[in-house]
């Protein structure tokens, strides 16, 4: 104990006293029973853990709850916001992303990271970018293809927002 | 009127009611069940494959801070024995107890139980434990196990033999005696490690009397049974609760040690106990799948004609039986292997062996794959040695669409097929006809371009009881479902199947709302809760939910609705035969403008003050439904590799299949089941294989050995359907689960082989990864050097 951290997760801070060796997933589901975000493997290759740190897809099973300290989190939790889903989210609904939804909270995560640095991918730089999750239940097709809608969709909304933002302008 | 003939939402595309708690983190799983003053347990696993136990030594880890309890086998036999749910003929079954006493079986073999406040509490005392081994020999290979001499897995046995399992059917001295052609190929299904993305884990308390235990199965009320009959508490006592489950492929269809020994643990130390598998111990402890060599040996005329097919089979079973393993290389694969196939004789002879590996029991498909892959290949054998296409050697045995009921050479009867509208979809959509310009271009990149057909059929279901117990299984293959609607009108169905992924929620709804005349958004499937299910559920398994739990689901609608059209009679002052519920509606024929809405009937079933006479209050149904046959999909998958000449990385280009599965209830969730499934079977043809050394280490122990198919690893997937319905249910329906798994892994390998025909490579065994592929390349001299 003696290690205190103050980490902002899903837009709430946290200050809690943890031990050093404490996973940052494992402070995100035990300490904070955040549990939305899942543990698959234990050698860093499913994904299943990923969340948001400062904005950049991480495997929260790779990191320290200390390294943490000052950051800020979203999780699958933090997705939505005031009860609207994230285009992401409805995208895998809509496509049939999910089965068993173990992996999807991962894999929505590194689709939110990969689609603000990558606003029109195509499939194969989607796959690409989520190699690094795995899942077993789907064979990825309809993930693809709602990384795919979510990024139409979300395109569309930003050319709505910079036509709303060009029309009020004087 | 049979709902089934004018469906409004059975067949559509209904969202998923699943997904907005799991898109959203709100779903719970096993390992996200938290308990007030919960204690951790932990095992201690044999780093040896076999090897007696001498003595155990716990007192250091017992003065460990913050432990609770340590345990080894002896503290425990109060648990009873892992249970086996099939017996085959002659079975010589293992002794198999939660934790080992005697000697450890294989590598990952628990061998002590320490249960602490919290998870590295737990882990340093297990550190702390001194198992003191006396290593014996090893065998890994399962017909090494059969040869005298080798070690013995279970000596009071006398041998690793656990049977010998024969089907026969026609003459097959004659088949072989009449042959213008024999072709004999040995056929290898590697061993597989199934991976679901969720570990297992279990969670259990023990509060006045009453057993809560939480855990990551596909059959909940096996676990309760066996948890109430092993620990003495009666079945009332035990509830078991399988909340989300994070894909099961069979691994979650047992009853696994830590199961009992968590409950067990709870109860006797009065507190909550909790153990979650990490993925490296999973890799040791929970079962892996397929593991099996084969001999086939086909004989046939020079026109394509099959005469016969005899094949010796021998199966890895791992060190212990598990729940469902004799029945796999046997029953599941034995009887299905002629597939779409008239064969006139038949000889199969499967022998099972212990090893000292980790126990082998159902991964997706199992049994049926192998069977298939079997098929399959040596169909593409004879087709390369009569150099006839592969596709019309196929067609020409196919068993014609006028010959169902068809009565297989194995034994078993087809229920309904109609192979060649499938095949020719799915030739179609491959451009099949097109293919040589293809390898013709692969050819001038330096590259070796291939496509692989594969066509089958395989068994769903595994009812009807009577049948089950013929072939020795050792319960019955029914499913219940109970369906209640409350006074204000609002539809619960209780299903007993036990769904990881399936989304049974949404397609148990769209049976439920066609027969009841509602919406899908109106009725709530729960499931996987032994205290709010009809009583006994069997669960999800071998592509069995739909054809016998969703039957259950609809035949219970039906006998509530016959409830909801009486009571709409009475109220409506109109003979039942006029009565149409539809829309939430109950009305006369022709008067829907003097309609009662569905709760109206609802409250007065529970009113009761206005009911038909004799008729009892409320409105609820419960069915046990116990199908009289199993059923039989089919389909074609075909495969289009290009494989890199310069390194021998194989991709596939394009994949298209066509499957009939019966009436599809949702097709959005049919074609899902498809694609994972394909993914799987592309999984084991070219990029998965579990590798044990000759000392029994599991040398593909992780996710960073075993490969584990990732995005880039798989292609997009055409598919498309036909419908030929099954008389064995009354929607017509067959299932869907496994055909993805079953189709893809020959279309994927023959396809590999058709790429490399032209340097007159045969058969390559799998996993068709690059260096394999590299080095047949360079042998047979071609490869850039």
């Amino acid at each position: 104990m003696g290690h205190t951290v103050t980490v902002t997760v899903n837009g709430t801070s946290y200050s809690r006293e943890i031990e050093p060796t404490l996973l940052l997933v494992e402070f995100l589901r035990e300490t904070l029973a955040l549990t939305g975000t899942h543990v698959g493997c234990d050698t860093s290759q499913c994904g299943a853990c990923t969340v948001l740190v400062d904005g950049r897809a991480t495997k929260a099973c790779t990191m320290l709850a200390v390294q943490a300290d000052g950051a800020t989190v979203v999780t699958v939790e933090g997705l939505a916001k005031n009860g609207d889903l994230h285009p992401i989210q409805r995208a895998f609904a809509k496509e049939h992303g999910l089965q068993c939804g173990f992996c999807t909270p991962g894999l929505m995560i590194t689709a939110v990271d990969f689609l603000e640095r990558n606003a029109s991918p195509s499939d194969a730089e989607i796959r690409h970018a989520i190699e690094g999750n795995l899942c077993r239940c789907t064979g990825y097709h309809n993930i693809v293809n709602a990384i795919r809608t979510a990024s139409a969709e979300m395109r569309q909304a930003a050319s709505g927002e910079a036509k709303i933002a060009a029309e009020v302008q004087p | 009127m049979t709902v089934a003939a004018n469906p409004k939402y059975i067949g559509t595309r209904v969202a998923r009611k699943e997904d907005p708690r799991l898109i959203t983190g709100e779903g719970t799983f096993t390992d996200d069940v938290m308990l007030q003053g919960v204690a951790y347990m932990t095992l201690v696993r044999s780093p040896h494959a076999h090897a007696r136990i001498r003595r155990i030594d716990t007192a250091a880890a017992k003065k460990e801070p913050g432990v609770v309890a340590v345990l080894t086998g002896t503290d425990l036999e109060a648990t009873g024995m892992l249970p086996v749910f099939i017996a085959v003929p002659g079975m010589n079954g293992s002794k198999h107890m939660p934790i080992a006493t005697d000697k450890a079986r294989y590598a990952g073999d628990a061998v002590a139980a320490v249960v602490a406040d919290s998870r590295d509490a737990a882990k340093r005392a297990a550190d702390l434990i001194a198992v003191d081994y006396e290593p014996l020999p090893v065998v890994v290979d399962a017909t090494k196990a059969l040869e005298p001499g080798a070690p013995i897995v279970h000596e009071e046995l006398g041998s690793n033999l656990v049977f010998t399992y024969p089907v026969k059917g026609g003459d097959i001295d004659k088949a072989f005696k009449d042959a213008e052609i024999k072709v004999t190929q040995r056929i290898v299904n590697q061993r597989l490690i199934p991976n679901a993305m969720e570990p297992r884990a279990v969670a259990a308390k023990f509060e006045a009397g009453e057993l809560t235990l939480w855990t990551t199965t596909q059959i909940p009320h096996f676990v309760q049974l066996i948890v109430a009959l092993n620990l003495g508490l009666g079945q009332n006592k035990v509830r078991v609760i399988a909340p989300e489950v994070g894909g099961g492929f069979g691994s979650k269809l047992q009853v696994y040690a830590e199961e009992l020994l968590v409950g067990y643990l709870s109860k006797t130390l009065g507190r909550p106990v909790k153990w979650t598998e990490e993925r490296r111990e999973g890799y040791l402890a929970t079962i892996h799948g397929r593991d099996l060599v084969e001999n086939v040996e086909i004989a046939a005329k020079k026109d394509g004609t099959i005469l016969g097919l005899r094949i010796r089979t021998v199966a890895n079973v791992g060190a212990y039986l598990q729940a469902f393993a004799p029945g796999i290389p046997t029953i599941l694969h034995a009887f299905i292997i002629p597939g779409p196939y008239k064969i006139p004789a038949f000889d199969v002879e499967v022998r099972g062996a212990y090893t000292n590996t980790t126990p082998v029991d159902a991964y997706r498909g199992a049994g049926r794959p192998e069977a298939t892959f079997a098929m399959e290949r040596i169909i593409d054998r004879l087709a390369d040695e009569i150099g006839m296409d592969p596709a019309e050697l196929r067609r020409k045995n196919f068993i014609p669409p006028d010959a169902f009921p068809f009565n297989t050479i194995s034994g078993i009867t087809y229920d309904s097929g109609d192979y060649e509208p499938a095949l020719d979809r799915a030739l179609a959509m491959a451009d099949y006809k097109g293919f040589e310009k293809r390898r013709a271009e692969a050819k001038a990149r330096g590259n070796y371009r291939g496509i692989g057909i594969s066509t089958y059929v395989e068994i769903c279901g595994l009812a009807p009881s009577k049948a089950n117990s013929a072939l020795g299984v050792g319960w019955g293959g029914y499913e219940s479902a109970r369906i209640r609607v409350h006074a204000t009108g609002s539809v619960q169905v209780f299903t007993g199947t036990s769904p990881h992924g399936q989304g049974h929620e949404t397609s148990w709804a769209q049976i439920a709302a066609d027969a009841l005349g509602v919406s899908p958004n109106d009725i709530e499937v729960r499931h996987g809760d032994t205290f709010e299910s009809p009583g006994m559920g069997v669960g999800t398994f071998g592509s069995r939910s739909l054809a016998v739990g969703g039957i259950a689901v609809h035949k219970a609608a039906e006998k509530v609705r016959e409830k909801v059209v009486q009571i709409g009679a009475h109220l409506l002052e109109a003979s039942p035969a006029d009565v149409v519920v539809e829309n939430g509606k109950v009305f006369v024929k022709g008067v829907p403008e003097k309609a009662k809405n569905f709760g109206d009937i609802s409250m007065a079933a529970y009113l009761a003050n206005n009911l038909p006479d004799g008729m009892e209050p409320g409105l609820e149904a419960t069915v046990y439904y116990d199908p009289p046959n199993f059923t039989f999909p089919f389909g074609t998958h075909i495969a289009e590799v290009e494989i890199d000449g310069e390194t021998g990385n194989v991709r596939i280009e394009r994949y298209s299949a066509c499957d009939d599965c019966g009436r599809q209830i949702n097709p959005m969730i049919v074609d899902g089941q498809l694609h994972g499934g394909i993914a799987q079977g592309i999984g084991q043809a070219l990029y998965e294989g579990a590798v044990y050394d000759d000392n029994g280490q599991l040398l593909s122990g992780s996710m960073m050995e075993y490969h584990v198919p990732s995005a880039e690893d798989i292609p997009m997937f055409n598919l498309d359907h036909t419908v030929t319905l099954t008389n064995t249910n009354p929607l017509g329906v067959k299932g869907i689960g496994e055909a993805g798994t079953i189709g893809s892994t020959p279309a994927a390998v023959n396809a590999v082989i058709d790429a490399l025909s032209p340097l007159g490579i045969k058969h390559i065994d799998m996993p068709l990864g690059s260096e394999k592929i590299w080095r047949a390349i360079r042998a047979a001299g071609e490869g850039r050097r």
